[in-house]
């Protein structure tokens, strides 16, 4: 099999390609803070020990983790629009399929931490007046994240990874730039080895920094 | 002597079907230094827990300086009870201060960090006074060697006395003690009971649930016996370690092989 592979139409793509990567960059960016911080609050749900408040935080998280991330992206675009009787864009409708995803995973991850902390120090804090907020701040969670921060790191590159389905719904970021280019010129091969080491590049510097992130604070315990 | 500081009126507390405590009433003077005694299971600790709302109550009422907590409401399941909202049990948490068996710190502060805790938080005393409160309150329980020591590094009992000093330092009214022994090695046991023999020198008010009868006879003013969740004998530590009245009561201290007093 004869294959010449022509790199010069990089040249033309790539200012195309940059576009496309600062939207896979700014979906990564919202969806992964909006998802955190929403991930908390289900997190609260899911520890509470009122049923109906439990109950749906739970309902949540399982529904969107036992769920294909590309099926709940073209049902946030295609069905949610109806039940909400009002059109989205398709990045708004992939912005929020992936916040939502990642804020049950993310939720998962807060439960675990913030379960794993002996209920004594509650009572501790408890005992001199502590709200259960400054409970959470002060003592609770300067413990666990140190503890959760591999599993975030890992959502993060998760997360880097999937956005690349937004572009199935259309949305104009790197791998939707990487498909109509290959159509374009004819040169999906090259097109698309430039886009993996696009996300690499992009994903690469987490994932190292994570690990030895890690490594260290193993070191330090 | 007189002023009464936590008055307890039909004190009940169910755990689901569980009827722990049924119907307890207690009056604390000020300055009064009371032993809960019982045995296991008999309800000792979660009436010391609803002192301070770290259980709530299912019915009954408790009162502090003269003033009932809580509001009329309905609690859950509809019924007629006082309710409780977050804002008044921490403030009455500071005014009623708790030392568990477990000490309970916060393992990632240092010693004067667990003791200043409270103060930044809750009472919003600034850095530095709060630095010399917790200070003073550490050199009170012997430990102002021990400042940058995080609680993992200490023994039991010097965590015990850190935990005593983080109460200590909210500047409670009252004190309530469960067990603070019960879980230290024998020969840490005497440090601590030194510690809060030290504080009943001062004149606190002071509730303390304890198996050492030795050292709640020369602690106490009164001394509570506990049995099924009532109040089933109470007097002076004479009165009931020494004479009690109640057959139960002579049981439960018939088990006490060694008596020190
Ligand atoms: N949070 C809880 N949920 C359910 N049951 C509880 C709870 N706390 C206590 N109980 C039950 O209430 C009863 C009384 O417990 P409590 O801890 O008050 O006894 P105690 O007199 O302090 O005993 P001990 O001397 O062993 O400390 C026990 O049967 C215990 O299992
Ligand atoms: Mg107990």
């Amino acid at each position: 099999m004869e294959y010449t592979w022509d790199f010069t139409v990089i040249v033309d793509a790539f200012p195309v390609l940059l576009r496309g990567l600062l939207v896979t960059v700014e979906l990564w960016v919202l969806a992964f803070a909006i998802g955190l911080s929403l991930g908390f609050a289900v997190s609260l749900g899911r520890i509470s020990g009122r049923p109906w408040v439990n109950a749906p935080a739970i309902g949540y998280v399982e529904i969107f983790r036992n769920t294909p991330v590309l099926v709940q992206l073209i049902w946030f675009y295609y069905a949610f629009p109806i039940v909400l009787g009002q059109q989205l864009s398709p990045f708004t409708a992939a912005a929020l399929g992936l916040t939502l995803n990642t804020s049950a995973y993310c939720a998962e991850i807060f439960r675990g931490g913030i379960v794993s902390i002996a209920r004594g120090q509650w009572e501790g804090a408890k005992a001199i007046g502590m709200t259960r907020a400054m409970t959470m701040r002060r003592v609770i969670l300067p413990q666990v994240m140190k503890r959760m921060l591999p599993a975030f790191t890992n959502r993060g590159i998760e997360l880097a990874k999937v956005t690349s389905l937004a572009s199935l719904l259309a949305v104009n970021e790197i791998m939707y730039q990487g498909r109509l280019l290959s159509s374009t010129y004819y040169r999906p091969l090259e097109i698309l080895t430039v886009v993996a080491l696009v996300y690499f590049v992009l994903i690469y510097p987490g994932s190292y920094l994570s690990a030895r992130l890690e490594r260290r604070l193993a070191a330090r315990d | 002597m007189d002023e009464t500081v936590i008055r307890i009126r039909n004190l009940h507390k169910r755990f689901g079907d569980l009827h722990v405590v049924k119907g307890v009433d207690l009056e604390v003077k000020r300055g009064e230094r009371i032993a809960i005694i019982g045995a296991s299971g008999s309800g000792k600790s979660t009436i010391l827990r609803c002192l301070n709302f770290m259980e709530m109550p299912s019915e009954g009422t408790i009162e502090l300086d003269g003033k009932l907590l809580g509001t009329e409401g309905r609690a859950n399941g509809g019924r007629a009870g006082r309710i409780y909202s977050e804002a008044e049990l921490c403030a009455l948490r500071t005014r009623v201060g708790m030392v568990f068996q477990q000490f309970n710190l916060f393992p990632h502060m240092t010693v004067l960090e667990n003791v200043m805790e409270g103060l930044i938080t809750v009472k919003r005393t600034s850095k530095d006074a709060a630095r010399s409160r917790a200070t003073e309150q550490l050199t009170k329980v012997g430990l102002l060697d021990k400042l940058d020591a995080y609680p993992g590094k200490l023994s039991g009992g010097q965590q015990q006395r850190v935990a005593i000093a983080r109460a200590l330092a909210m500047e409670p009214e009252v004190l309530l003690f469960d067990e603070p022994t019960s879980s230290l090695d024998p020969e840490l046991v005497g440090e601590v009971l030194r510690v809060i023999h030290a504080l009943a020198e001062e004149g606190r008010t002071m509730l303390l649930v304890t198996h050492e009868l030795g050292f709640a006879y020369h602690f106490a003013d009164r001394v509570v016996f506990i049995a099924d969740g009532v109040v089933h004998e109470t007097g002076t530590a004479d009165e009931v370690l020494k004479h009690p009245k109640r057959e139960r009561t002579q049981a439960f201290l018939a088990r006490f092989t060694e008596r020190a007093f």
